[in-house]
């Protein structure tokens, strides 16, 4: 699991990579959708006759200890897998705004207990944080999405937190002041939009980073359990046949891999477009 | 280096010659075709606007053009050694050792973690002169030479520890440590305050007279009067005119080097047009002496430090402003002019002290109370970029503006007749309307912000370094604007500069301030020809002028 | 002398963030839902019920659950003073014991996935910055790439690929050299992709810097140049990273650990969250916080030797 630090730079992608990127994240979506409309075959289809194959014509991604056809079951994970990622996103930004903008705006006293209310947050490693809400909650998809959400939340609300202050210090804002615009104003129009705009962008990343980080979770038996189809608890599932069956393992990981990654380009993409509003 | 020339002497004066030098990036030629010569103990000077081809080509001569760029010439030729088909082995043989060159002042001139004494030293150990001891007294010497106090100290010391005119002469002292016979320096000058930047063309002056041959970049025709033996005007990438500085900048031929220094504001500008051909005097305008507009009483600023110690920024600075004046404030950095600027448009609280708007309080209203009084009051910043925000387009601008005013606009349709109307005042037009500041030209931007502060219809107007980032002729265009609206609109102007030549140029009345004091008020003919304040004196001398004319 | 009242002022406050943090692991063990006692009675019992108090009362006894909330925490603060950090209630065993042994083998794997991120993103970078449009192009990629790898996916590839199908590693290492090489490489190689993006746009940024004009019109080359100017000023954001990049290899050491089969903390976390175990959990989380904050106070530390700036009294 990799949890890039949000505050400084995102993953950078080649040019070509956006077109496969919008390719591979309208897939997901559509699977997460309408998971019928990509394929007819039932996730749960159990054929003893056919358990652990490997990748063939009929199975693209070969099939499990039960025989069900492990691309199915990716298909049909897509629904929870975004669900967890748009879901942890949510609950941080959330979170991040609302500690974030309090803190810059109100200054004094609030922001400095703000500020230290988050560099506790960040002496716990993200996964040891949103272990440690797993283990208070017990395991479940909402315990990850809420154990994902916080984890990621501390790291956002300080970032939200600099591009507000930043973006306080921009000209325009003491020319909207001198116009003669009320402080409410001036944060209405300007500071708040201006503070916001890249956010649209680190949230689709954080959207790519959530996905993997709940799947790690899964993938460690505390996240969603088994018989579900999520990508993170294929990969645990999988972990018991990894000597014989390596494309339990690999497979749903690559799928994983390139959805984060796609995600991630868009967001890189977004955020160049965006630009940043400060400086 | 042993450069045995077989042909016999030739032109033995010529120590640097350049003959139909092309630059171009990808297929954008930027410069096209010069031609110019070096001597030894002679100064040529290169000067032109932003966009000229001046840096490019100064950089060529070292072989640092840049990435992805192509470089002809029928001949690039030093002292014998043919630099048009040099090694990149080779070139690092004459950087530093046969060319010195010096870059614009800035915190990052020099290395920042590295200490100014190995910074000075670095081509001396680069072309393994002497030992790493003899090398460090080397250093603190040419530190000394460069007129650098406590050379010993500074050398110990970091970039960010010395002041702008120290760094300039680390650079000088650094170019010149292996006496190289040709220094090439681009805008040496040109982020250093007045005085500074005086004592920084004496040290390059004291080079040439060594027998060092000077290639000066700038942008600055006054700047380059002090020093130049030659100058070379480039436009677009081309040479317009050149000659002997005398005929140069008191008898130009070309119209653009005419119209150049026309645009530079100074004492004989007063009254007159900087941009076009007449330069008719015209009447001054009225200027009601009843009531002032606006008048500071005893303003003072502390500042406390990081460190806890206070700072006093501005100290006990009072002034009135009329009806339909202009008053100057003019100073180097740091003298608390943009500060006392703030306080008078009341976005920042003096720690003493309060300014009134027609006699009636203004700082020490409430925020509440002050902010119907805000229209009266309007403002233009040095730096147009950062003032707009980046998601409006123009029109948005000027109806939000115009929106704070006595008369905001009834309808979507007066606004945007209101608009165009401002925009056309400050000569632009319709077409501008949907256009994002961010992408107009630097003297475009200004003019929006000049619209966006005249909307509300203000009775004084607060500008802060208006022009400093404009180049002359824009900056001449921008300056004569303000002047007339002022006569069509009979607003007061506090006019915040570093330039005396703009202050000079726009002010009825002129306060010199200093660490945070006034140090000398009056009118612009007693400031600028009677000078009682040393420091005025000081400032006045060390102004670079075209010299008697 | 200021040097020494930052260091001194650096300290406290990371002392304090420990404290604060320790508040953390306690509040989180009340928050378990339902009664501590009673989901403790039906975890040591394997049972699911409600038990009477009478039952409950030697638990409630002997981990103090019925004393009121302000002495349990003075308590707990004042058993972490003396190294208590409590007692597992599936082990029934001290806390610190459980942990005692692991840390070791954990903290070696996380330091050498440092190291070998470190050599590996400089590597690459001074080869592959701005050396034209292949060898940059590949750099990148390479980057872009690694850095957005799960450390989970990377270390069942390298299991897979090293381990199962070419046999050159043990599958289930231990804490041998031979048998760390794979856990190590699974943490340093994403760490390696995300500090090669850091320092190379940091690097690429300081080429265009005039001081790196300045120094080339003395004469100096392009490699001179790179090693002796740029490579300093372009470490600097990664070093300050290299404290944050401690936290997602603690992360990812939990999650390499439980790959290959190795000995250390994460196992013990693993099954700790799963049998809810909140003792252990809060008592492995709050070390962990603690050891990163001060690995955080050391690289913040050390960055004032590599950055002189940051040693005179007022900021640049």
């Amino acid at each position: 699991m990799t949890t890039i630090p949000l505050t400084t730079r995102p993953i950078r992608l080649p040019r070509p990579g956006t077109v496969v990127s919008l390719l591979v994240t309208g897939f997901v979506v559509v699977a997460a959708l309408a998971p019928g409309l990509l394929t007819g075959d039932s996730p749960t289809a159990i054929d003893l006759t056919a358990t652990l194959q490997a990748p063939s014509w009929q199975h693209p991604f070969g099939t499990d200890d039960a025989g069900r056809d492990l691309l199915v079951r990716v298909i049909y994970g897509a629904r929870e897998s975004l669900g967890l990622g748009l879901g942890a996103t949510a609950l941080a930004f959330a979170f991040a705004i609302t500690l974030g903008f309090t803190a810059a705006l109100a200054g004094g006293v609030v922001d400095a207990a703000i500020t230290r209310v988050l560099e506790v947050a960040f002496a716990f490693p993200s996964l040891l944080l949103a272990l440690l809400v797993i283990a208070v909650r017990g395991p479940s998809l909402a315990t990850s999405i809420v154990a994902v959400g916080i984890g990621s939340a501390p790291g956002y609300a300080r970032m939200i937190r600099g591009q507000v202050l930043a973006v306080r210090q921009a000209g325009f804002i003491e020319a909207a002041t001198a116009l003669g615009h009320g402080r409410l104003t001036v944060i209405r129009r300007h500071l708040f939009p201006n503070a916001m705009r890249p956010l649209v962008a680190v949230a689709t990343l954080g959207v790519g980073q959530s996905i993997v980080w709940a799947s790690a979770l899964s993938f460690l038996g505390l996240g969603v359990a088994p018989p579900s189809s999520e990508w993170g608890a294929l990969l645990d599932a999988g972990r018991l046949h990894i000597t014989t069956s390596w494309w339990l393992e690999i497979l749903p990981g690559v799928v994983i891999v390139l959805v984060a990654l796609s995600v991630t380009s868009l967001g890189r993409t977004l955020q160049h477009r965006l630009g940043g509003a400060a400086r | 280096m042993t450069t045995v020339d077989a042909r016999p002497l030739v032109k033995q004066a010529t120590l640097l010659r350049v003959e139909n030098l092309r630059v171009a990036f990808g297929g954008d030629e930027v410069v096209k075709g010069i031609s110019f010569t070096a001597r030894p103990g002679q100064c040529l000077a290169i000067v032109g606007e932003s966009g000229s081809g001046k840096s490019v080509t100064a950089r060529t001569l070292v072989g640092l053009t840049g990435a992805g760029s192509s470089v002809t010439a029928d001949r690039i030729d030093l002292a014998g050694t043919d630099l048009l088909h040099t090694s990149e082995r080779a070139w690092r043989a004459v950087r530093g050792r046969r060319v010195g060159f010096v870059l614009q002042d800035a915190l990052v001139s020099l290395d920042q973690l590295r200490r100014v004494g190995d910074e000075v030293s670095e081509p001396l150990r680069i072309h393994g002169w002497g030992g790493r001891a003899e090398r460090a007294d080397k250093a603190v010497e040419l530190l000394g030479s460069v007129g650098v106090p406590e050379p010993a100290v500074r050398a110990r010391q970091r970039p960010y520890e010395l002041s702008g005119g120290l760094r300039q002469r680390a650079l000088i002292a650094s170019a010149i440590a292996l006496d190289p016979p040709l220094l090439i320096a681009d805008e040496p000058t040109t982020a250093l305050d007045v005085t500074v930047q005086a004592q920084v063309l004496d040290l390059l002056a004291a080079s040439k007279a060594r027998g060092t041959s000077i290639i000066l970049i700038s942008h600055d025709l006054s700047v380059v009067a002090r020093l130049a033996d030659e100058v070379a005007v480039m436009r677009d990438g081309e040479i317009v005119e050149h000659g002997p500085a005398a005929q140069v900048l008191h008898e130009p031929r070309h119209d653009y080097t005419r119209m150049l220094l026309a645009a530079i504001p100074s004492e004989h500008t007063r009254g007159t047009r900087l941009s076009g051909p007449s330069t008719v005097e015209r009447p001054r305008r009225t200027i009601d002496r009843g009531r002032p507009v606006l008048e500071a009483r005893h303003l003072t600023k502390v500042f406390r430090g990081p460190d806890k110690v206070d700072r006093t920024v501005v100290d006990d600075v009072s002034f009135e402003l009329f009806g339909g004046e202009t008053l100057g404030i003019v100073g180097e950095s740091g003298s608390g002019k943009t500060t006392t600027a703030r306080i008078a448009l009341a976005l920042l609280a003096a720690t003493s002290g309060e300014v009134l708007l027609h006699g009636e309080p203004w700082s020490a209203l409430t925020t509440e109370r002050r902010r119907p009084l805000r229209r009266q009051v309007g403002v233009v910043y040095q730096d147009p970029h950062s003032s707009f925000d980046p998601r409006w387009s123009v029109g948005r601008i000027l109806t939000d503006a115009l929106g704070t005013g006595d008369r905001p606009p009834r309808s979507k349709a007066e606004a945007r007749e209101r608009a165009v109307r401002l925009l056309e005042q400050v000569g632009l037009g319709a077409t501008h309307l949907d256009a994002v500041p961010l992408r107009l030209s630097g003297g475009q931007r200004q003019r929006v912000a000049i619209a966006r502060a005249l909307a509300p219809e203000p009775k004084v107007v607060v500008c802060d370094e208006p022009v400093s980032a404009l180049d002359v002729s824009i900056q001449a265009q921008v300056l004569d604007l303000l002047t007339d609206l002022q006569h069509e609109l009979g607003v007061s102007y506090l006019f915040i500069s570093h330039d005396l030549g703009v202050i000079h140029h726009v002010s009825d009345r002129i306060l010199v301030m200093k660490d945070g004091r006034i140090v000398e008020h009056g009118t612009a003919a007693d400031v600028f020809e009677r000078p009682r304040h040393p420091y005025t004196r000081q400032l006045l001398t060390a102004v670079p002028r075209l010299g008697a004319s | 002398m200021s040097a020494v009242i930052r260091v001194v002022f650096k300290t406290v406050a990371s002392l304090a963030v420990i404290v604060a943090a320790a508040s953390v692991t306690f509040f989180a063990q009340l928050a378990v839902p339902g009664d501590r006692a009673n989901t403790l009675m039906n975890l040591q019992t394997g049972q699911d019920k409600q038990w009477t108090a009478a039952e409950l009362a030697p638990l409630n006894e002997r981990f103090g659950f019925d004393d009121p909330v302000v002495v349990q925490y003075l308590d707990y603060l004042n058993g972490l003073l003396h190294g208590d950090l409590g007692t597992s209630y599936t082990q029934k065993r001290p806390v610190l014991e459980i942990i005692g042994g692991q840390l070791l083998p954990s903290l070696t794997l996380t330091g050498a996935a440092l190291l070998v991120a470190w050599a590996l993103a400089l590597g690459i970078t001074l080869v592959t910055v701005k050396r034209g449009r292949f060898l940059t192009g590949l750099g990148t990629t390479w980057e872009a790439l690694t850095a957005s790898l799960p450390h989970y996916w990377v270390g069942v590839v390298l299991l897979v690929v090293f381990a199962v199908q070419l046999r050159a590693f043990p599958i289930i290492g231990g804490t041998s050299a031979w048998g760390s090489v794979l856990p190590v490489l699974t943490l340093a190689i994403p760490l390696a992709g995300f500090l090669g993006q850091v320092t190379r746009d940091e690097f690429e940024q300081v080429l265009r810097q005039p001081f790196v004009t300045t120094a080339r019109t003395r004469g100096m080359s392009d490699l001179g140049v790179r090693l002796r100017h740029v490579l300093r000023h372009a470490i600097l954001p990664a070093v300050t990273l290299s404290g944050w990049a401690l936290g997602a290899l603690v992360s990812g050491a939990v999650i390499a650990e439980n790959i290959f089969g190795r000995p250390g903390i994460g196992q013990v976390l693993v099954t700790a969250v799963n049998t809810r175990d909140l003792p252990t959990v809060s008592g492995i989380v709050l070390v962990v916080a603690a050891i990163y904050v001060i690995a955080n106070l050391l690289v913040d530390l050390a960055y004032a030797l590599i950055d002189p700036r940051l040693r005179t009294a007022v900021a640049p």
